[in-house]
């Protein structure tokens, strides 16, 4: 069923720390904010626009800057992400704001997918894009959707996880799925990577 | 008069969440969109907003923009003409 | 399949208004806006009158989307004859973009003091919506959330269809849902592409357009499973591709909805002079039905097929468009007709394309189906007429 395909590598955020595979890259003391700015800086990203961005499409931002580093990504490497609380938090604020003036800027970001955009924007991929929204990360969608989508050569590659800023919390899970690498893509696999607890 | 210039380049900064300038970076006739500080349609809406908050002028076409929003002078003589707070 | 939108509450209403040029847009009353002035395409039916059409009880948790999608939800389970063994093995695939949102705006003050309200916090979520919605239905097998904006039900079409296709699902129910929320009208409204006229699609002098609501579904089966079932349609092709360009405007060239349309005829196996009739996307604003009409000169060529939107009668229903255009596509199948593209009176000047204006016969067996969202989202699908 897996064809072959491979999880070749993987980012992890969450408690003020990242991790590239299993080795953490980053740690911060600040909270979300802070530690989202000091990321940026430290990535070295060269990105204004990051600045204008929700919590939630600067989580992707920083997860892709890790994942596709000194990478070749294919112009048609698909995004298949999750989530459960959607894009609560920007939607919050918006609904504060309309109580006064309306941010346009706030509201461009009261969807979920939008990280999707700033992504392929980044990194000019005109792929396949979806986002779900589950209660829990779910191995089984988000392995037979890449699946479907590497076999029937709709996509060359795929990144595919879990995205979720809520309540000033975050928690990023995404792996990039080709042919290459020594994990196999398999539901077991993505489910134990997802929950593996780091030192 | 070069008070409006700076309020509005702090405002600028501040709203449209321009992190990596002072208003010192900012020229009064420095381009404002395309190559100058770069900035997009969602950033002239916002503009658009702020015309209307800061100094009670409501534009109805967002293409009214493109001949207001051309630098921090040109924005300021608009507004010294049609401000009404 | 099944519907709900302003312009009726089941597939024959919705086709018979289709016919005769009738639209649903009105001026806001049931969604309490101080934008009183800004048309939409409102369902006249208040959440009590559609809570009793489905004998729901007193202190039920269901929003208006969920309300809307047991609906169109229902009457797709009748129209096909599904029955409740069948239902246990069909799978539940809805988008939406709003979910819960109309609740949470009317009662978000309140849940501090009054607990009687507090079961709409959990039905804020869009999942929930879903899950709700799939309890009704009684559909047992996998169910999953697609938020993708204004593509969102196409989307989940896709994936339907796709996972039929690869033996995951035997049969599935695809669609989705949205209704008028003041978050969505103040937030368009913010981005100034919300016409305070009724909208006219690929007019010279469009200016914007207007919100609607409502929901569509499709029940999809594997051809194994059908059981002597009537078949409406068949999908054959679909695309989906990102337009990499901005947030919520479309590029220039409208490369997204070139790649999805693309995608499409290639995953139909068919030339793209074989497609019939095209229902756009269309939404009216300034940059949707520009970037839409260079990216259908990019495929088409000098001679594109005839096209309409059919948002002028429904408004633009965010994320039920795709599922709801997908049911207007079938019938534009079924009834050999395609549906005609309202206020319309000048060409655009850069790209000289004309619409279908009026009701029109003619003998079709693939339609294309366009619906783009925000976030470069942009997804394609093509329906062919049931030739068995």
């Amino acid at each position: 069923m897996s064809e072959g395909y491979k999880i070749s590598d993987f980012v992890r955020i969450r408690n003020q720390r990242i991790f590239h595979g299993n080795k953490q890259v980053f740690s911060s003391e600040k909270p979300t904010q802070g530690f989202l700015k000091e990321s940026y800086k430290f990535l070295n990203i060269s990105y204004p626009k990051f600045h204008k961005m929700d919590a939630l499409c600067k989580l992707g931002i920083l997860a892709t800057e890790v994942l596709f580093k000194n990478r070749e990504i294919p112009a048609d490497t698909a995004l298949v992400f999750s989530n459960s609380a959607s894009s609560l938090e920007s939607d919050k604020q918006h609904r504060i704001l309309m109580e006064a003036t309306v941010s346009p800027a706030v509201f461009v970001y009261t969807l979920p997918n939008i990280v999707l955009g700033e992504i392929s924007i980044k990194y000019k991929l005109q792929s396949e894009n979806a986002f779900f929204i589950s209660n829990r990360f779910d191995a089984r969608l988000l392995t037979d959707y890449s699946e479907i989508l590497l076999d029937s050569l709709k996509a060359s590659a795929v990144v595919c996880g879990w995205i979720e800023w809520k309540n000033a919390e975050y928690d990023v899970f995404l792996c990039l799925i080709s042919k290459e690498g020594r994990l196999s893509f398999s539901e077991e696999n993505l489910e134990e990577l997802y929950h593996f607890e780091n030192e | 008069m070069s008070d409006l210039r700076t309020e509005l380049k702090q405002s600028i900064i501040e709203q449209l969440n321009l992190e990596e300038f002072e208003v010192e970076d900012i020229a009064n006739d420095d381009a404002l969109f395309g190559d100058g500080l770069g900035l997009d349609s969602i950033d002239a809406l916002e503009l658009i907003v702020l015309l209307e908050k800061d100094y009670g002028i409501k534009l109805t076409e967002p293409e009214q923009g493109k001949e207001i929003f051309i630098s921090i002078d040109k924005m300021a003589e608009y507004i010294e003409a049609h401000r009404t707070k | 399949m099944g519907i709900i939108s302003s312009i009726g509450n089941n597939v024959e209403e919705n086709y018979n208004a289709l016919c005769s040029g009738k639209h649903g847009i009105s001026f806001p009353k049931i969604l309490k806006t101080r934008h009183t002035n800004l048309p939409v395409g409102e369902i006249k039916i208040t959440n009590e009158a559609l809570a009793k059409k489905l004998s729901l009880p007193e202190n039920h948790s269901f929003t208006r989307a969920a309300l809307l999608a047991c609906i169109a939800g229902k009457e797709a389970i009748s129209q096909a004859g599904i029955t409740e063994t069948e239902l246990n093995e069909t799978g539940f695939i809805s988008g939406s973009s709003v979910g819960g949102m109309d609740k949470t705006e009317e009662f978000f003050q309140e849940f501090d003091k009054n607990t009687e309200i507090r079961r709409f916090i959990r039905a804020q979520h869009p999942g929930f919506t879903t899950s709700q919605i799939s309890d009704f239905l009684k559909t047992q097998g996998f169910v999953t959330t697609i938020s993708t904006a204004c593509s969102s039900s196409a989307n989940a079409i896709m994936l339907g269809a796709r996972m039929i296709k690869a033996g995951k699902l035997k049969r599935v129910i695809v669609g989705g849902t949205d209704c008028l929320t003041k978050f969505t009208l103040n937030g368009f409204n913010s981005l100034m592409i919300l016409s305070s006229e009724n909208c006219k699609p690929f007019d010279e002098y469009r200016n914007g357009l207007n919100l609607g609501e409502g929901a569509g579904y499709l029940i999809l089966e594997g051809d194994e499973y059908l059981a002597g079932k009537q078949v409406l349609g068949r999908i054959t092709g679909y695309g989906n591709a990102n337009d990499a360009f901005h947030q919520t405007a479309s590029s220039e060239t409208g490369e997204g909805a070139y790649l999805a349309m693309q995608k499409a005829l290639k995953s139909a196996g068919i030339s793209s002079n074989k497609i019939d009739y095209i229902n756009a996307h269309g939404t009216a604003t300034k940059n949707n039905d520009f970037s839409e009409s260079m990216a259908i000169q990019r495929v088409f060529g000098e001679v594109i097929p005839e096209l309409s939107s059919t948002k002028a009668f429904t408004g633009h229903t965010l994320a039920a468009a795709g599922a709801i255009e997908a049911v207007y596509s079938l019938l534009s199948l079924q009834n050999n007709q395609i549906f005609p593209n309202l206020n319309f009176s000048t060409k655009m000047e850069k790209t000289g394309i004309q619409p279908v204006l009026e009701l029109t016969s003619k003998n079709m067996k693939h339609v294309l189906s366009n619906s783009f969202g925000f976030g470069g989202n942009c997804t394609s699908l093509i329906f062919n007429r049931d030739e068995k």
